[in-house]
């Protein structure tokens, strides 16, 4: 995706050209060094980590997916006792050149099994579900804002709407292609003129035309393209101007029935945007981090129908240049009868929110203990340290 | 800004094409009291689906036994949903026929729900059914609650616009909607004849049967009473959930032998009621059955702490995001003198003197500006399923709030960049299909007194028509209320 000559980048020059009282929409440079981005991708539906990253080598594995075991045969190992999903090429390639890692059996405080509560958690970032109103990537951008409030980071959802995570008091706004008809040049340019006067209306606008820009002729009525989603996502990021935060969501996780069919067509999907998203960035991936996490985990047995119910532990992925990886962070807490959670589901052995809350503040330079209890309040836990490359 | 202005666009949803606007501004608004029809034609005419309050649920739980999947909470149900919205072909033709059949009811009720504010005479009471039902927020995000969402806003909610508080909780709280949402349905007393039951047919499964849940009696507590900060304690949220269990809705098959029907689609089930009297707020309740909990409701209904939440949200909604703090004392004071009476509490806010302030107070949020929009260029007739379209693109589409606390009322949740582009392609696309003639004449009539030189200097250089048309559905005087 290029951004010259779009048809909405020169709406925007023109525009500017015509009314002076609406600031000159910013060109696009290339990012200075030291500009971090920040990338949260939420898997919408409770995604089994075991099926992301399986433990070939605990010795109960096969015993509980007989029929998946096969798939990891041939599968790239993370090490000698994890593999990762043959859908994953190409976040296994970010892996083998050290810019992705895995945690493992890993969950937020959550403990019901509920997607609606379990979701509400991993965004608000409370204790308990319905605790907290704002989301913890907004208090993120909150806590990054200088000491009047005035300049925050630029946040931005890849999403239809403003998921929970970044609603809140800090700024943040939403894009995704729209299926309405564009609306005309003509019109575009009268409504500019019309907003001039109107500092409000004529900020949202200028924004929204330099968003529009930034996106270029996206081409998309929607976000099911996986990869042209994470093209989207990094044209919209890259640029000095672009957003600093970013947020996506990914449905399709919720694997009751069949799940190795179902798992394998949405974990491609992923593995498509994370790569494009990671091409996309160019430079920029060198001060990027990633993160994929996901509500709650999966039954570590199949079920009647090959399938996986709602569970516990999941699996989370760190990606980017800035991230110290080619390793699982995992206190791999076993899969007999009497290591699993409740007889079923994968034990949580770390924290989440440790981790989310230590990557970041490392990537952010925030004080750790401080990003934890703004983002994550109500938790005794020690933010993880050592995450990103020192 | 005009008093006319104030009483058509910050009470109301504009005026209609064709329509004018004569008389004294507050004359208008109390008139709209007296003249309000809660069942209009639209949804009088409407098959009623009250009594399919449990057909999906029976629906999705036949679909495991069927798989014979060890899922056995609702949130399961869902999946089982979005795997039909996803894989067409993964469930019985007669399954999916039946989900396509809830699906097609939910647009149109929501196209329906669009319609009859479009048409209204009297919008400001459109406006406070749409205001109560988001405090009230049920969502058909939730598995089973297709058939029933609009049901609570028509019949639990529209009657009660201008009657009793107290009378518009115990509907709302305890209709099928809410019951399904919040989990009520399923909630059991931990010592009740119906859980001792099915421990002992379960002892031998490793997971003990789902007992007391206390989403609803939380929720009620936080969001539809006292308020986060009202004074009440964790214990009172699982005293108060007791006090409901047994409540839940007609046609689950396990309880059908021991339901009692109740109007709505909702039910008791005394089996599954927690035996014993209830501590809610220091004050004790005996063990009335179904009663106990309505006891409860009644009395959160007129606590002081439930006046000043209500007052402070109906004040923000229609006075500001910061919502002026006379405004909020003269409507607190009106429902505790009253004992919650909504009429009473509508002429206050009628009559307050922060309600008449010249400038802008409220960005207009996107139902609230689509069905401006429909009105203003008549475009009443358009299909509900193009209304669900584009309700769904400007982001706010009935009966889908993000959480139980309904859609934001805050100017930064709809403020946005992309969001106010989606609305200039929508104003344009909608401009298009109707008649475009006489836009500066009719912007003068929907904004009397109100039309900046700047938006008629626009609209009277437009192009064409259209073109004049679209700028006034996306114009500052469109957008802000």
């Amino acid at each position: 995706m290029t951004m010259d000559l779009n048809r909405r980048s020169l709406i925007a020059g023109s525009l500017a050209l015509g009314a002076a009282g609406v600031a000159l929409p910013s060109m696009a440079f290339a990012q200075s060094a030291g500009q971090k981005n920040l990338m949260f991708v939420l898997l919408r539906g409770a995604s089994d980590g075991m099926a992301m990253l399986a433990p070939t080598g605990d010795p109960d594995f096969e015993a509980l997916r007989p029929s998946a075991f096969e798939d990891y045969n041939a599968a790239q190992r993370a090490d000698s006792f994890f593999a990762i999903h043959p859908a994953f090429t190409q976040v296994g390639s970010a892996y083998a050149s050290g810019e992705a890692l895995f945690v493992h059996a890993a969950a937020t405080a959550y403990r019901e099994r509920s997607h609606f509560d379990g979701q509400n958690l991993i965004e608000t970032g409370a204790a308990q579900p319905y605790a907290t109103r704002d989301g913890w990537l907004n208090r993120l951008i909150g806590m990054m804002g200088d000491g009047d409030g005035a300049r925050h980071p630029s946040a931005l959802a890849i999403a239809p709407t403003l998921p929970l995570a970044l609603r809140g008091d800090a700024p943040a706004s939403s894009y995704a292609p729209s299926s309405l008809p564009e609306a005309s040049d003509a019109f575009m340019d009268r409504v500019g003129l019309m907003y001039q006067d109107d500092p409000q209306l004529g900020g949202l606008w200028s924004r929204a035309l330099e968003t529009q820009a930034m996106a270029g002729d996206d081409g998309l009525r929607n976000l099911r393209d996986a990869a042209a989603a994470g093209e989207l996502a990094a044209s919209l990021m890259r640029d000095t101007d672009g957003a600093r935060i970013a947020m996506m969501e990914l449905g399709g996780w919720d694997t009751h029935a069949n799940q190795r069919g179902a798992y394998n067509r949405v974990a491609g999907q992923l593995d498509a945007l994370l790569g494009a998203y990671r091409s996309g960035m160019g430079a920029a991936w060198q001060d990027t981090l990633v993160v994929v996490a996901t509500e709650f985990g999966r039954t570590a047995r199949y079920n009647g129908t090959n399938g996986t119910d709602h569970g516990t532990a999941s699996a989370a992925l760190m990606m980017g240049g800035a991230v110290r990886g080619g390793r699982v962070i995992a206190d791999w807490p076993g899969l007999r009868e009497a290591d699993l959670y409740e007889n079923r589901d994968l034990r949580p052995t770390i924290a989440l929110e440790n981790v989310l809350a230590g990557s970041i503040a490392d990537h952010m330079r925030l004080d750790p203990q401080l990003a934890m209890a703004m983002l994550f309040p109500g938790r005794e836990g020690t933010p993880t340290s050592g995450i990103l490359r020192a | 800004m005009s008093t006319a202005h104030i009483a058509l666009n910050r009470f109301g949803f504009g005026l209609r094409r064709g329509d004018t606007f004569s008389g004294d501004p507050q004359r208008y608004l109390l008139d709209q009291m007296d003249a309000f029809d809660p069942t209009p034609r639209l949804i009088a005419e409407r098959p009623d689906t009250s009594d399919k309050a449990g057909e999906i649920l029976e629906m999705l739980r036949q679909l495991r036994l069927d798989r014979r999947t060890d899922a056995s909470d609702a949130s399961s149900a869902m999946a089982d949903m979005q795997a039909m919205d996803e894989a067409q072909n993964a469930v019985p033709a007669e399954v999916r026929g039946s989900y396509l059949r809830a699906a097609q009811t939910l647009r149109r009720d929501a196209g329906l729900r669009t319609k009859v504010a479009a048409i209204s005479s009297t919008p400001m009471a459109e406006r406070l059914v749409h205001f109560w039902a988001n405090h009230f927020s049920v969502s058909a995000a939730k598995p089973g609650t297709h058939y029933q969402v609009a049901n609570h806003e028509f019949s639990a909610i529209r009657p009660h616009v201008f009657g009793n508080f107290s009378d518009m909780l115990r509907a709302a709280v305890l209709h099928p909607a809410m019951l399904l949402y919040l989990d009520q349905f399923r909630s059991v007393g931990p010592n009740s004849p119906f859980q001792q039951r099915r421990a002992q047919r379960r002892r031998n499964n490793d997971r003990p049967p789902q007992g007391l849940n206390e989403n609803l009696a939380r929720e009620v507590l936080e969001l539809h009473t006292l308020g986060v900060d009202g004074g009440y304690s964790q214990a009172d949220v699982t005293e108060f959930a007791h006090a409901l269990t047994g409540w839940t809705i007609n046609g689950l098959r396990q309880a059908r032998r021991f339901s009692e029907p109740r109007p709505g689609g909702a039910a008791f089930v005394l089996f599954a009621h927690e035996p014993g009297n209830r501590s809610v707020l220091g004050r004790t309740y005996r063990d009335t059955g179904s009663r106990q909990a309505e006891a409860i409701l009644s009395d959160l209904a007129s606590h002081p702490f439930t006046a000043r939440f209500v007052a402070t949200k109906l004040a923000r909604h229609f006075a500001g995001d910061i919502p002026p703090p006379a405004l909020v004392s003269a409507l607190e004071a009106d429902f505790l003198r009253t004992g919650g009476d909504l009429a009473s509490l509508t002429r206050t806010l009628i009559g307050a003197p922060e309600m008449w302030t010249p400038e802008p107070v409220k960005f207009r949020q996107p139902f609230e500006w689509f069905v401006s929009a429909l009105r203003i260029t008549g475009a009443d007739n358009i299909s509900n399923r193009r209304i669900a379209g584009a309700l769904n693109e400007i982001g706010q589409v009935p009966w889908r709030a993000p959480s139980p606390a309904g859609y934001d009322d805050l100017e930064g949740s709809w403020a946005g960049p992309d969001a106010l582009f989606r609305r200039v392609e929508l104003a344009e696309r909608i401009a298009h299909n109707v008649p475009a003639d006489g836009i500066l004449a009719r912007a003068d009539a929907a904004f009397p007194g109100a039309l900046s030189d700047g938006t008629r200097t626009w609209l009277s250089r437009a192009e064409s028509g259209a073109q004049a048309l679209g700028l006034l559905l996306v114009s500052p005087e469109m957008m802000r209320r």
